[in-house]
């Protein structure tokens, strides 16, 4: 096996173990380029089929070919689709005026925990990894949120040997991320080996590209002559910036994904 | 070529992410933008660069400057691709170093040249023999706060060697370093003149994958049965061994026997002709015999142990002791069912090797020599042999307390011997010797 093939592999593993210990499980589509590869990996690892619903949390705010690409998507491959936003947030006027970390909370953490209260899921697979940034790298595969959502990252349960704790106390959800050990340049390397169909705001137009997609406002594209796979690829390997360097709400402060995370931030 | 997984181990505040971040940043591992944010970080503290701060990304980890969790980054030198996993040295974050350790390849033992050999020094490498890693290398850090003193370096390394050898483990190699100053890390140092032998790097790049050996026994532990359309598939990762469409295989621990029919794929370039171990597969049968998760899928010739006691070696992270007649449950690959302690033959201490008068519990931290009797038998190999089916974890309630290997069988297990070397039934056959033995239960 090379690597490409090891890493799906272990993800179609953690995938088929998630789906086989909840019931109730659902797997979050930011639209994203990671959780496309994620979707992709459930459909290989359930020979065509996705039994699993998607989730995606729609904050009003998002670029508008995202929500195009998601329905067309979504439609192709019959897809099971749970859009979720925080309507009583959005209509007491919360957007990124509001502070950004405020409207993260407000509008991703607290959107995403009415869908989890409302279908009661048990299991949520993600597509985080442990190279976009310091909190995400101290995740581990099946991590608990308690009935607050919060994520006590002090105290989390081992991981050996592939063997995870899947069972926790009532009220907790357990937050699946089968790409944690995966790095943005491998995910590209995927897409290209397995000719994944990627939302076009990767792919540059007039100079300029997204590196990593979020809500219109907080999100900025990068500087990039990159039009295809390969290209996006080459500039990878040759690049001095992280990934999330065009994502405002990352710099708000030092430890500001660590302090969203905490309360339940994807 | 896959990647080769190598995990720092070491005594609480002995450098290991000072020199994972120096690694990184020297490599140019990391973006230069992570690197100014942590550069921007420590002048605002008035420190100097912290390189660990790469790694210890928590406001916690930052202001105290220890490690709590374990993390792990890819890097590449001029030969191949890594990834480096930091894990914590305190005391309290050993199931984070174990969960960081696991599954490495090789392992760097850092001692400070100051402090030499500490109680974790120790434990670790107790840690790192039960885990079955074998490529050690032990790193002496800081020299400049010895000067660099040759005699300090030797008398840690005749201290180590003998810790090391209580454990029946030996070093590759001992390399003098300054990681906060990046000498012997990729630069050689002109302080450490006096040593010949490679730097880190040149260490590293001399390491090597532990490949799958070709004729391994064939373990194919059933994770799920999907009936999404017409076809039965048996889903699970192979773990051991190869498979192809014809051969013969048994299914433990009830012992059916079949073929396999075919190897399915979806939206693959080339057809898959044979499994290997590591990949999640899925398989048709060509008959219709009972399985379910945690059925072991064997090739005939290799048949693996079966059997409800097993002599393990665990070691114990549980918050409360493991005791003698509670009851546990035990996961061995997608097997779980219920356990409990039959008796236990041996307690130490994992730092110190002392061992402990009371043979009733095995407490926090402390390695245990133990029998195991399961509710339900389970199909297994001895962890020498096959090390993916010869270890396990303990379950205290919900959480995971312990991890072990299997050493052997006790004494009461030689009726399941014999069912293993016994031949493999045909299904009928199998179903009427069950239906046999639920008679005997009966009267």
């Amino acid at each position: 096996m090379d690597q490409l093939e090891k890493l799906e592999s272990e993800s179609i593993f953690i995938i088929r173990e998630a789906y086989q210990k909840y019931k109730k499980i659902a797997m979050l589509w930011s639209i994203g380029k990671d959780s496309t590869v994620l979707l992709h990996l459930a459909r290989k690892a359930f020979y065509g089929h996705c039994p699993i619903p998607l989730v995606h949390i729609d904050t009003t705010y998002k670029i508008p070919e995202m929500i195009a690409y998601r329905d067309k998507i979504a439609q192709e491959w019959n897809l099971k689709l749970v859009v979720g936003s925080n309507d009583q947030a959005l209509q007491n006027g919360m957007g990124p005026d509001k502070g950004r970390l405020t409207c993260c909370n407000a509008l991703k953490t607290e959107g995403l925990q009415q869908v989890m209260a409302q279908y009661e899921f048990q299991g949520l697979l993600m597509g985080i990894r442990r190279d976009e940034e310091g909190s995400r790298g101290k995740e581990r595969y099946f991590s608990p949120r308690n009935a607050d959502f919060e994520w006590n990252y002090k105290e989390q349960p081992p991981e050996l040997w592939n063997q995870f704790q899947t069972e926790f106390p009532e009220g907790t959800h357990v937050r699946v991320h089968p790409l944690l050990h995966w790095t943005e340049l491998n995910v590209w390397q995927y897409i290209l080996r397995e000719n994944i169909p990627i939302i076009d705001l990767y792919f540059a137009k007039n100079g300029r590209r997204y590196r990593s997609l979020g809500c219109a406002p907080c999100t900025t594209p990068i500087t990039s002559e990159a039009i295809t796979i390969e290209e996006i690829i080459e500039e990878l390997k040759n690049t001095n910036v992280t990934e999330r360097s065009g994502r405002a709400q990352d710099q708000v402060d030092a430890y500001a994904m660590q302090k969203l995370r905490v309360r339940g931030y994807m | 070529m896959s990647e080769l997984k190598i995990v720092i181990v070491g005594h609480v505040d002995h450098g290991k992410s000072t020199l994972i971040g120096r690694l990184l940043a020297d490599t140019g591992s990391v973006p230069d933008d992570r690197i100014e944010a942590v550069r921007r970080r420590c002048v605002d503290q008035g420190k100097d660069m912290e390189y660990a701060f790469l790694l210890d990304a928590l406001e916690e980890e930052q202001a105290q400057g220890i490690t709590l969790d374990t993390t792990r980054i890819q890097f590449h030198s001029a030969q191949r691709n890594y990834v480096i996993i930091d894990a914590p040295g305190h005391k309290e974050f050993l199931k984070n170093m174990i969960s960081g350790a696991s599954d490495a390849d090789a392992a760097f033992l850092l001692i400070d040249a100051e402090e030499g050999v500490r109680e974790q020094t120790r434990r670790h490498a107790t840690i790192l023999k039960l885990l079955g890693i074998r490529q050690i290398h032990v790193v002496i850090n800081k020299m400049d706060l010895v000067g660099y003193e040759q005699a300090v370096f030797e008398q840690i390394v005749a201290v180590c060697t003998d810790a090391l050898a209580q454990v029946e483990l030996q070093a590759l190699s001992y390399i003098p370093m300054a990681a906060k100053h990046g000498e012997n890390i990729l630069a050689r140092s002109a302080h450490l003149d006096w040593y010949q032998g490679r730097t880190l790097i040149e260490t590293i790049d001399t390491l090597k994958a532990q490949h799958p050996e070709a004729d391994a026994p064939t373990r194919l532990p059933v994770q799920d049965i999907y009936k999404f359309d017409h076809r039965r598939i048996v889903a699970g990762r192979l773990e051991s061994g190869t498979l192809q469409v014809g051969d013969t295989i048994v299914c433990w621990p009830q012992g059916t026997r079949t073929r396999i029919k075919s190897l399915e794929s979806w939206q693959r370039n080339q057809p898959l002709t044979t499994l290997t171990a590591g990949m999640s597969v899925g398989v048709t049968l060509e008959d219709p015999v009972f399985l379910q998760r945690g059925t072991v899928i064997a090739r005939e010739e290799a048949p693996p142990l079966v059997g409800d006691h097993l002599k393990v070696t665990i070691y114990w992270l549980g918050q409360q002791p493991l005791r003698a007649g509670k009851r546990y449950t035990i996961k061995l690959t997608t097997q779980e069912t219920t356990c409990e302690v039959a008796a236990i033959d041996h307690v130490y201490d994992s730092s110190d090797l002392s061992t402990a008068d009371a043979l009733d519990q095995v407490p926090t931290n402390f390695v245990g020599e133990v029998t195991l009797r399961t509710k339900q038998p389970l199909a297994f190999d001895l962890f020498t042999q096959v090390a993916e089916t010869g270890r396990f974890v303990i379950l205290d309630g919900f959480e995971v307390s312990g991890g072990g290997s299997i050493v052997g069988l006790a004494d009461a297990v030689n009726q399941a011997k014999s069912q293993r070397e016994a031949e493999p039934a045909a299904p009928r056959q199998v179903f009427r010797k069950k239906l046999k033995r639920s008679i005997v239960i009966e009267k």
